[in-house]
């Protein structure tokens, strides 16, 4: 009994101050999204920012599918690239007519045009969660992707639809030309959109999409149709994706084929779940840096998706959770205060795994330069590959940083769980 | 059988209902009258078609053919959900919890429909002053209060049975299906199991699938014995324990 009203109580104070921490989180963001371009301010940083910030709003939609409702979809780009198109028609239309319509409010005509497509699709899409809903949302991908092509007054085929975001009325004076005042304007759609989809799973229909994720079955028998529930959520999913095609419309001034097409819907469902979908700032982790190195890596290497497969591959296998799992996994030990213990274990392991890291990387770029012979600069050092020595360091590095990185990961596990047993023993573990 | 039951007081009446998967017949003519407010056992042998009838009753599977009743609304050929917002309520002999959520949160969900959020996107789960208080006095009544910020997949096994109980029971549902809910229970934690279900079904319609026939003749107002599909007998403790095709088709061999 005593241990029941402590818990209670602990609870109650960790509500308290948990909300004083969750105002905190979104402050800082919010702070974050305003100072960051004053402190980075070259053109490439503003531009990478604006990217980052539609890959999030893009990647956060996208979990209310997988996160929340337990739905994997491999065509989620089909929202994203009619809110593109829906909102650069109305820019055009709005430029035509002369509506006093502003650019801040075309993402909202973006989102419409992503939530028109999943009212109407939706519904049959939903009927079946799993494996069929994967399928047809394959299906009804490179059907839109392609009909895009050929319905060119629509879509206006291989060139796209172009416009001009400048041409719009101004606000606050803002012409939009400046791509200072683009990134402004994405972040100020970021947080609404976060906002609002933050808030959504706090509501009920949040709170059932979870249940219909866990035990679609189940949730029949306490009065809900998972039916119902997969497709709002797939509507609402639908509007934020749309709303990320908008913005990514009046950043690029074109919406085009691309913006539909399987690779977009790859790099959407790749992000989020790098990130993390159990929680809702893992998809957010995941936009970063996945668009980060996307932007960093074409630049250093012709197969950095190769990269990519390699990263994916190994977060399926170690850690399903994402990086925000990864992340979310210590906050028992830190509340129990073991935490230092598995530290130490860390620090010893990061060697071993970054020679082979470096092994792997050798390995790759040697393959991909042989035939060309243009040098690798790994790190600041120079290996040719075509210079055996280059073969050999590789193989050492492979095999070397393999056999100590495995034995440094079971120390790791080790410390892990002497640590874990003492936070289940304080209570901070289930 | 008593024939006195008339369809005015009756919580569910199964008329006539077959099932067949494939070929195989594995509810025959099943007859069975729930009156309201009582305590209704069905007992049987393994593989007698107990949660096969639970299934058909709650809309989970459709019958082949006859009719199920709900308070004297035909329910056969609805679905589960509509048939649960008519106020039936069911548990599952194999737990069916919401894994990755809370015990909070699987209870609130069961809360939710019933205090008529149904699929509401703008207001705060959080902030619902009824659900608050509904979700707090089931976990009290499960004993479940020191565990709510558990994930489900994480609680024991008694403690999951108690809580697909709580699952069950709130959504204030006045007619509660309850498959085997002590199955695996040792007996300390079946009689507490047998007190809640007593405590928490209190003035409700209760059907309950049970093996433990202490528990049954403890806990039932009526018993209804189903072999091979098919009721052979219904009728009180008393009637059941008299009745010689019961004795020799089933409690012969478990006899105490
Ligand atoms: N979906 C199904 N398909 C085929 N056979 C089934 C199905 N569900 C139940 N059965 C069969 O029906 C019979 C009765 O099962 P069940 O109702 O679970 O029995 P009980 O609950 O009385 O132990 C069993 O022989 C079982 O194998
Ligand atoms: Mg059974």
């Amino acid at each position: 009994m005593t241990k029941a009203t402590n818990s209670t109580s602990k609870a109650g104070a960790d509500t308290s101050s948990g909300s004083l921490r969750f105002y905190g989180v979104w402050l800082i963001g919010i702070v974050a999204l305003i100072v960051l371009p004053m402190i980075f301010s070259s053109g490439g940083s503003l531009t990478s920012f604006s990217l980052i910030g539609i890959a999030i709003v893009f990647a956060l939609s996208y979990n209310i599918l997988l996160g929340q409702t337990g739905l994997l979809s491999f065509g989620h780009a089909v929202h994203y690239g009619l809110g593109g198109f829906a909102a650069c028609h109305m820019m055009n239309a709005v430029v035509s007519h002369g509506w006093p319509i502003p650019l801040p409010f075309i993402p909202l005509f973006g989102g419409l045009g992503g939530l028109v497509f999943a009212v109407i699709i939706g519904w049959v899409m939903t009927k079946r969660a799993g494996t069929v809903f994967a399928m047809i949302s394959l299906g009804i991908g490179e059907l839109v992707a392609s009909s895009s092509l050929i319905l060119r007054s629509v879509f206006g085929g291989e060139s796209g639809i172009t416009t001009d975001r400048t041409a719009l009325p101004k606000m606050f004076g803002w012409s939009f030309g400046p791509q200072l005042q683009v990134y402004y304007l994405i972040a100020f759609w970021l947080v609404l959109s976060a906002i609002a989809m933050y808030a959504l799973t706090r509501t009920p229909l949040g709170r059932i999409c979870n249940a219909v994720r866990d035990n679609p079955e189940r949730v029949q028998f306490i009065g809900y149709d998972p039916h119902v529930v997969r497709y709002l959520a797939f509507c609402f999913a639908g509007f934020f994706a749309g709303v990320a095609g908008g913005l990514a419309a009046i950043n690029f001034e074109i919406a085009n084929s691309a913006y539909l097409g399987a690779i977009q819907s790859g790099f959407v469902l790749f992000s989020t779940f790098i990130g993390g979908t159990a929680y809702f700032f893992g998809p957010i982790l995941g936009a970063i840096l996945v668009t980060y190195l996307q932007l960093g890596l074409a630049n250093l290497t012709s197969a950095w998706q190769l990269y990519f497969g390699i990263i994916f591959i190994g977060i399926v296998m170690f850690s399903p959770g994402g990086i925000a799992g990864l992340v979310m996994m210590h906050r028992p030990l830190v509340r129990a205060g073991t935490l230092w213990t598995v530290i130490p274990s860390y620090l010893v392991a990061v060697v071993p795994t970054l020679a082979l890291a470096c092994g792997v990387i050798l390995s790759i770029e040697t393959v991909a330069r042989y035939s060309g012979g243009e040098p690798i600069d790994l790190f600041g050092i120079g290996f040719k590959p075509t210079s055996p020595v280059t073969w050999v360091a590789a193989v050492v590095l492979v095999i070397g940083g393999a056999f100590v990185a495995r034995l440094s990961w079971r120390r790791i596990a080790e410390a892990w769980d002497r640590a874990a047993t003492v936070a289940r023993d304080r209570g901070y573990l289930a | 059988m008593s024939e006195a039951v008339t369809g005015m007081t009756a919580a569910i009446e199964v008329r006539a209902v077959e099932k067949r998967f494939g070929n195989v017949g594995i509810i025959r003519d099943l007859n069975l009258t729930v009156v309201k407010g009582e305590r209704h056992a069905i007992i049987g042998p393994n593989g007698a078609g107990k949660s096969t009838t639970f299934n058909l009753i709650s809309g989970h599977i459709k019958p082949t053919s006859g009719e199920v009743k709900l308070n004297g609304d035909v329910i056969s050929g609805l679905r589960p959900f509509e048939i649960n917002r008519r106020g039936l309520s069911r548990s599952f002999q194999v737990t069916n919890v919401f894994a990755r959520m809370t015990v909070w949160e699987n209870v609130r969900c069961a809360v939710l429909w019933a205090t008529g959020q149904r699929y509401a996107f703008w207001k705060n789960v959080d902030s619902l002053p009824e659900v608050r208080e509904r979700t707090a006095q089931i976990l009290d009544d499960i004993h479940l209060t020191h565990r709510r910020d558990v994930p489900a997949g994480l609680l024991t096994y008694a403690e999951q049975r108690e809580l697909e109980i709580g699952i069950t029971i709130a959504s204030g549902a006045t007619v509660v299906m309850l498959d085997e809910p002590t199955a695996g229970m040792s007996h300390a934690e079946t009689d507490r199991a047998v007190a809640l279900i007593r405590r928490l079904t209190e003035g409700k319609t209760l059907v309950i699938v049970e093996h433990d026939m202490s528990v049954v003749f403890g806990l039932a107002d009526r018993i209804s014995v189903l072999v091979y599909g098919h009721i052979i007998a219904s009728g009180t403790p008393e009637e059941i324990r008299r009745d010689p095709k019961v004795k020799e088709a089933y409690l012969g061999e478990e006899a105490h």
